[in-house]
Order: C-alpha cells, then structure tokens, then sequence
C-alpha cells in the first residue's frame, strides 16, 4: 500500500509539480546551474532558460531532472570535467554541453556516472568534449537521441563518445556520434542493447567491445571510421543489420573479430571497407544472410578460428572473398551467392553444380607479400589463379561452397 | 599532314578490319550487359579486356597495317611530302580509327544501359580513355618493330612477343622479384616497375576507380601518395604520353634513315 | 640541273653506288643503262630521296637534297613497279596524288589518251600489269613538273601505247624538261635518247650521246656496241 502510493505521487508529481521546480535563467534569483542543484531536493525538476552558463564538475548526488530549453548551454570551458551524477535516477535533457578540458590521465567528461541506477539522458548536444558520456559502474540506464561530436587529431589526446564501464543493462538508442577516438566504448558490460546509433568519423572505432557478453548491437551505421566495430574477448554479442560502410585504410576493417565466441552475425551491410570482417580466434560464429559489397577483402580469417559458419551470405563485387590461414578447422561455406562464380546450374535448381572455391591463389600471395597487391587483375595473376582453381597446391583444397547460389540471396 | 591522315583513316576506315574490330567490341559490350545485367560486373571484365586486347590489337593491327600499305607508302614517298609526315600520318590514322572502333563499339551498348545516369560513368571513361591510350601506345611500337624489320614474318613475331611481354611476362618477373625479395621495401620498387610498363599503368589507373579500397588498404603509404594524389594521376598520364612520344620520335628517326 | 658529287651506298654489305659523279644538264633525255643490279634504281631513288645515301651529295638547281622534300616537288617519277594502295580506285588515286601535290593538272586529257575511262572506278588490285602502268604514267605525265624520271617505263604496255608513251616525252622534251630514264630496250632508248649513262657495278663507265657509243665501239646498233662495252669491262 506504501509502495503504490509513492507510486501515484511519482507519478503525478511532474504534473502537480509537487516537489518543486527551480527555473535558471541569466537575469532570474538562480542565475547558476550550481546553486540551483544546491537548492534542488530528491525530485526537483530543473528547467534552464536559454543561456551560456559555465560549469566545472558539478556533482549532482540528488535523483533530479534538468532539462534545457532551446539555447542553455552548459560550457566547461575547457578546464575539466562537467557533470558528475553520483544519484540514481537523474534525468538529464535538452542542454547543449560543450568544452571539455582534455587530459592525458583524467577522463573528463561532459557527463560522468559513477555507481547510479535508471539514469536517462537524451536529447542533449555535445560538442567538443574531451569524453562525452563516461558511465561507471552502473545498471539500467538509457542513453537517447544524443549528439555527441568534436574535431579529435590523434588517439592519444582524444576520448570516447560513450564510454561504459563495468555496467549491466544499459540502452544506448539513436545517438548520432562523431570525431571521437571510439564512438561508443564499452568494457565489462553486460546485457546492453545498442540500437539506431549512427558512429561515423571517428578516430579508432565505431563501437568497441571489450570484454563485455550477451550484449547485442541491432541496425546501427559504422562510416568512415578508423575502423567500423571491434569485438574482442567478449561472448554471445549479436550483431544484427548493422551498416558497416567506407572504414578503409592502411589496417581498417568493417568489424574486427578477436578472441569472441557464440556470436550472431546475421544480415549486415559491409560496403566499401577495406576488410569486410577480420576474425582471429573466434569460435561458433554464425554469419547469415550478410551482405559483402565492393570490400577490398570480405572476410579475413586468421588463425584460431573454429566452427564459424558462412551461410547465405552476398559476396559482390569484393577485390577478394575470403582470405584464410590455416586448415578448413570445421568452419563452413554453405549456399552463398558469389558475384565471381563462374559455374553453371544444368538442373535449375538454383545451385552451381560445381563448387566454388572461395580463396584465390593471388590472395594467398598478397598475405604473404603485401606489395603484390599491385598486380591485382593482371593477366599473369588471373593465368595462375586459374591454375591454383584447377590443382589447388598452397590453399585449402577442401575450402569449398559446396551449394553456391545462382541468384543474390534474399 | 591533314591530307596523310585523311588518306590513312579512309583507307582503313573502307578495310574490313576496323568493321570487324568495331563490331567485335560492339557484341563484346552487349554480350557483357546482357550476361550481367550489372553494370559493376560488366566493366570488371571490361577492364581485364581492355588492358590486354586493346594492346594486343594495337600491336597486330600496327604491324599489318605498316606491311600492307607498303605501296602506299612508297607512292607518296616520291610525291613532294616529308617523310615523317607520312608515318605520323598513317600512325595517327591508324590509332585514331582504332580508338574510335574502341569508343564507339562500346559506347553504344553501355549507352543503351543507361551508362549516363550511372554512378560509374567516371569508370567508363576512365576505361576507354585508357583504352585509347594503349591503342596509340602500341600502334607505335609496332610501328617500331616493323620499321626495323624489312621481313614480313619477323616483324610480326617480335611484335607479338613485345605484347606478350609487356602483357604477361614482365608481370610474372615482377611478381617473382617481389617475392624473392620480401625482406626488403618494395614500395619505391614496385612503383618504378608500374610505371614503366603501360600496360600495368593503365591496369592500376583503372584499379584505382574499381578496387580503391584494397589497394590503398593494403600497401604501402608509397602507392596511396603516388596514385591517390592529382600529382599521381598527372604523372601517370604524362608516363602514358611519354609512352607514345618516345615511339613516335624513333619512328621519325628510323624513318628518316631508311631506304625504300 | 641534277649534280650528283662523291655518291656512294651499300645495302647491307654491298656496295652498290661506288663514288659516283655524274651532272646531268637541263633539259633533253638522259637514259641511264646498265645490267640488272648496277644501281639504276638506287640512283634514280637517291636523287628522289627515298634511298638515303650513306656519302656524297646530290644537288639540283644547286640546292642540296640531303633529309629535304621540297626537292620532289619539281620532279614526276614513274615508279618501276606500279605499286599502289590495292584497296583504292583508279579515280581516287589519281584525285589523291593531285590533292597531295596540289598542282595543275592534265589527267582528264591523259585517261582519255590512253582510254582508261572504263576502269577509273575499278580497284587497282583487280586491274592487268599493263593497265596498271598506264595508270602509272598518267600520274606521272599529268603533272608539269620541270624533271622527269622513268623507270622501266615501256613495263607491259601495248604497242598503241607504247607509241602514246613515246609521244608524250617528246612533248616533255620540246618543252625544255629534265628526262630520265631506265630501260632495258635498247631499241626504245636509242630512238628517243640524247645521251646515255652506262652504269656497271656502282661506277659510270660510259656517258655521252648514241652516236659517240656507237663509234666507240665501232657497232652500228646501240644493243651491240653495248654489248661490246660490257665484253671490254669483263675481259
């Protein structure tokens, strides 16, 4: 009976404004975000008027809301960090927070988390932050509809957009993240769902896992990042319609697999990276129905691989399909579509009736020799290629697709 | 100089050759478009056609141009006309008939593809423009060859045995060198050898619209610099036209020394 | 003039023109003659330019001929083998030769001469020896260039011909040109022949007219006193 009171009064408060509401403005009584946090009690709701106001770790350790109208603008100016949440249940939104100071062993932070519960921040805009949103140590939060950006030169003097640590149960749902070091970093956390999140140009990664399992990340767009998604020593992530797109250069890949196992990788996009997929150590992966588009390499497998399955997967137009290290070890190339098969179906029953060999002799030798790469589509190269098709000799000759498709899988 | 090349190109414009040539490349197209029915795909194998057909048709088409128009040639030789006029003439005449047999042979059918309104349209130009280029590459060093050689049989020999070295064997060294000497940088080297062989210019002028992801992933920050860059591109096209210049001033040379 | 100082040139390792000096004067018929091999052809193409010599100097109207084309201007050569492009006809090699020199010319009159008219839209690959070298003629003749130079030029033709051949460097002659020819019939040469060059071995060994050939060796045909010529040089 006690509980389901407080219940109704939570739920009525915002309405009936009950516990309060303090308004900052430049010209009102409360003209600082700071003093009104002094005056705030559990449940006071912050509204802050337009206007620059600057703040320096601020620790919020009341369950508060502040929400900014159009125009408040929370500027750290450059001297540290900005926010710091302690409470439960702070609701954060609408405010434009910028001009995090940058250090080399602090990780300031527009907003910091340490040990909350049921945190939400949305709506916000953040530009030029050293770290965007640092969560530590925390469970069933939400991270919404944020803009995180800023013009970072190197790795070592920039931070993440979203940084997790060591936190269970967080959803980081359609921000929109750029020019960061990683735009979403997580490292031992659990059970998360990241969903509709846009990472693009950021320095080192889209998204980072580390450590982290049974976490899944659903429709998000990897562009023009040092590389699109890193996966490593982490268990059961799905990976499901992401976009992996334009991550090229010199050691850039669309996602990086290493030291994971149980994943799901079904129904993404990789186009245009240099290497669609790098697995090394990675075990009882299912990749299905995934499309490999104009990549330098679609897949790369390195060592240590076990029971990776391909099925049904679109590999068009890629410089190189597969290329391998290593025994066939139980990994399985079954009714794909290759854009470069040449075989025929006399029985129409929509599958190649020869296999199809998937690594080409020339792409054994560019791992061998790099610079080789620049006789790519020569004569020579296609002549010894095809005799590599015909008596395979240094690849894995039974690295097959036994059921090529004819037709693009739908 | 106009008048020679008029000759030359309504010469070989009335020979069966250049139809047929024109018309291989016109099936050539559609055959590919119709297989593929991509656009993508189709100019990947394109690509593997031009950089090996154009010189190889270039090189036959020198050689047996050069022998058959021997009267011709011997006719204006006692007419009141330079020498060289008369080679670069028929050179042009030649290499432009080609080329042109080469654009329009598969214009047409990428056009009726709508080749326009595509996103590869740069590609596709790109493809011919290099096509053409190889055309007039090795039009003149068949020129070459068959001014140095008075007898019909070897001419044609040397001349099919440049092609394929440029074509195939020079690769095959190449490839074999980068792996014999992986210990040490072959950045600066495997540029060198690029650039001195048209062949292999064209293919990685062309690979850079196709397959820019792997090769400017992969390798050294040597190729990204080179290739990448305007400069890159300036100095392979200017690699490609000291390509036909240095022919054509042996040509003119050689032709200027010999007796007919 | 044609003056031909020191001219010397070897094919591979065979000398063929050995030094050889030789001014021919404006105006009248000069036959060069010789056995087959003794360099008329190399001769008649070094003044041209299409052989290059290897020495010497060949001058007309005292300009120097050496690597120019402006030289050819001036002279109608008729070609010993009628050559030309098989893929043509008649009528666009001669409207092809006209449009390159681009000088007057009296072809309709020519083709009438020798009644080509039937063939003018023939290719030249499907036409006789014979018709061919009439064709071979008439771009030769039609054209009024001061210098002329025959080779061979009685290859194949018909008698009616031949005797329109004749005529037609009789006219040329009267008109103050430069005529050269070769021939291997003497009968032709000694008719319309001023002076005679003999040619052996790359060396000129007679020059002179008929009549001072003849009374060298005392013969009272052309044929024989040349044939007395060699036997003196082989003997």
């Amino acid at each position: 009976m006690y509980r389901l009171i407080l219940y109704i009064i939570g739920f009525l408060c915002p309405i009936l404004s009950c516990f309060g509401q303090l308004t900052v403005c430049p010209e009102c009584p409360i003209n600082t975000v700071q003093s009104a946090v002094e005056k705030a009690e559990d449940g006071t709701h912050i509204l802050i008027k337009k206007g620059v106001y600057l703040v320096n770790d601020l620790v919020i350790d009341k369950k508060i809301q502040i929400e900014g109208e159009p125009g408040a603008i929370i500027d750290g100016n450059e001297a540290g960090g900005i926010i710091i949440i302690t409470s439960d249940s702070v609701h954060i939104r609408g405010l434009r927070i910028q001009n995090v100071g940058k250090s080399y062993i602090k990780d300031w932070a527009a907003i910091k988390l340490h040990k909350t519960k049921g945190f939400i921040i949305e709506n916000n805009h953040f530009e030029n932050v050293f770290f965007g949103i640092v969560v530590e140590k925390s469970k069933r939060g939400i991270i919404r509809n944020n803009t995180i950006h800023s013009v970072s030169e190197s790795e070592h003097n920039s931070g993440n957009g979203i940084h997790l640590w060591h936190s269970k149960m967080i959803e980081i749902v359609g921000n929109n993240v750029s020019g960061q070091r990683d735009g979403i970093y997580l490292e031992f956390v659990d059970k998360s769902r990241i969903e509709n999140n846009i990472c693009s140009d950021n320095l080192r990664y889209g998204l980072h896992f580390m450590f982290s399992h049974e976490d899944e990340y659903i429709n998000n767009t990897f562009m023009d990042n040092g590389a699109g998604v890193a996966v490593m020593f982490s268990k059961k992530i799905k990976m499901i319609r992401n976009t992996f797109i334009k991550n090229w250069g010199s050691s850039s890949y669309g996602l990086l697999l290493k030291e994971i196992n149980d994943a799901e990788i079904k129904e993404n996009l990789f186009e245009e990276n240099t290497i669609g997929i790098h697995a090394e150590g990675t075990n009882r992966i299912n990749y299905f129905n995934n499309n490999f588009v104009r990549n330098g390499w679609a897949v790369k497998v390195r060592g240590a691989c076990f029971k990776n399955i391909f099925k049904q997967n679109n590999f068009l137009f890629n410089t190189f399909d597969i290329s391998y290290q290593g025994n066939l070890n139980e990994n399985q190339f079954d009714q794909n579509y290759w854009s470069s098969y040449t075989g025929y179906d006399l029985d129409k029953n929509g599958v190649g009736d020869i296999p199809y060999r998937p690594v080409k002799l020339f792409s054994y030798i560019v791992n061998r020799t790099p610079e080789t790469i620049i006789l790519l589509r020569s004569l020579f190269v296609d002549m010894i290629n095809f005799s590599e098709k015909v008596s395979p000799i240094f690849t894995p000759d039974n690295l097959l697709d036994n059921n090529p498709m004819m037709r693009e899988v739908r | 100089m106009i008048k020679i090349l008029k000759y030359s190109f309504y010469d070989l414009m009335r020979s069966r050759w250049s139809y047929a040539y024109f018309v291989f490349y016109l099936l050539l197209g559609f055959v590919l478009l119709f297989l593929n029915n991509n656009l993508d795909k189709a100019i990947i194998t394109l690509m593997n056609i031009i950089v090996i057909l154009t010189p190889l048709i270039g090189t036959v088409f020198g050689v047996m141009y050069y022998y058959n128009s021997k009267e011709f040639t011997e006719l204006l030789l006692a007419q009141p006309v330079k020498r060289s006029t008369i080679f670069l003439g028929q050179f042009i005449g030649l290499s432009v008939s080609l080329s042109l047999s080469l654009v329009l042979g598969l214009g047409i059918p990428f056009l009726f593809y709508g080749i326009m309104n595509s996103a590869i349209i740069l590609n596709f130009i790109t493809l011919i423009f290099v096509g053409a280029f190889l055309t007039f590459i090795f039009v003149a060093l068949a020129y070459n060859i068959a001014l140095s050689n008075e007898n019909k049989i070897k001419g044609f020999g040397y001349a099919i045995l440049m092609w394929l070295f440029m074509a195939v064997i020079y690769d095959g060294l190449f490839l074999i060198s980068l792996l014999v000497f992986d210990d040490y940088p072959l950045d600066q080297f495997s540029l060198f050898a690029t650039v001195f062989n048209p062949v292999d210019l064209s293919r990685i002028l062309i690979l850079l619209k196709l397959d820019i992801s792997a090769l400017m992933g992969y390798t050294g920050a040597v190729f990204k610099d080179f290739f990448g860059t305007i400069f890159g591109l300036i100095a392979s096209f200017s690699m490609l036209m000291l390509w036909i210049i240095f022919p054509l001033l042996r040509i003119v040379r050689k032709a200027s020394r010999k007796d007919f | 003039m044609i003056q031909i100082k020191d001219l010397h040139k070897t094919f591979g390792k065979v000398p063929v023109l050995k030094e050889l000096n030789l001014t021919i004067k404006d105006s009248g018929i000069f036959a060069i003659l010789g056995p087959n091999g003794s360099g008329k052809t190399t001769l008649i193409k070094s003044i041209l330019g299409m052989v290059v010599p290897d020495k010497g100097e060949i001058l007309i109207d005292g300009k120097s001929t050496k690597g120019q084309w402006e030289h050819r201007q001036k002279i109608n050569y008729l070609p010993q083998i009628a050559n030309f492009p098989s893929n043509l006809s008649v009528i666009e090699v001669i409207e092809m030769i006209k449009n390159i020199r681009n000088s007057k010319t009296r072809d309709g009159d020519l083709v009438e001469l020798f009644k080509l008219q039937p063939f003018l839209n023939k290719k030249l690959a499907n036409l006789s020896g014979g018709t061919r070298q009439k064709v071979n003629i008439i771009l030769t003749f039609m054209f009024d260039d001061p210098i002329l130079i025959l080779d061979e030029p009685t290859t194949g033709l018909d008698p009616l011909s031949l005797i329109h051949l004749k005529s037609l460097i009789k006219e040329a002659k009267e008109k103050g040109k430069t005529i050269l020819i070769t021939s291997h019939i003497m009968q032709f040469v000694e008719e319309i022949s001023d002076e005679i060059v003999f040619l052996l071995d790359g060396k000129i060994y007679f020059k002179g007219s008929v009549k001072l050939l003849k009374e060298t060796y005392n013969e009272q045909d052309l044929e024989h006193a040349i044939a007395a010529l060699l036997n003196v040089q082989y003997d």
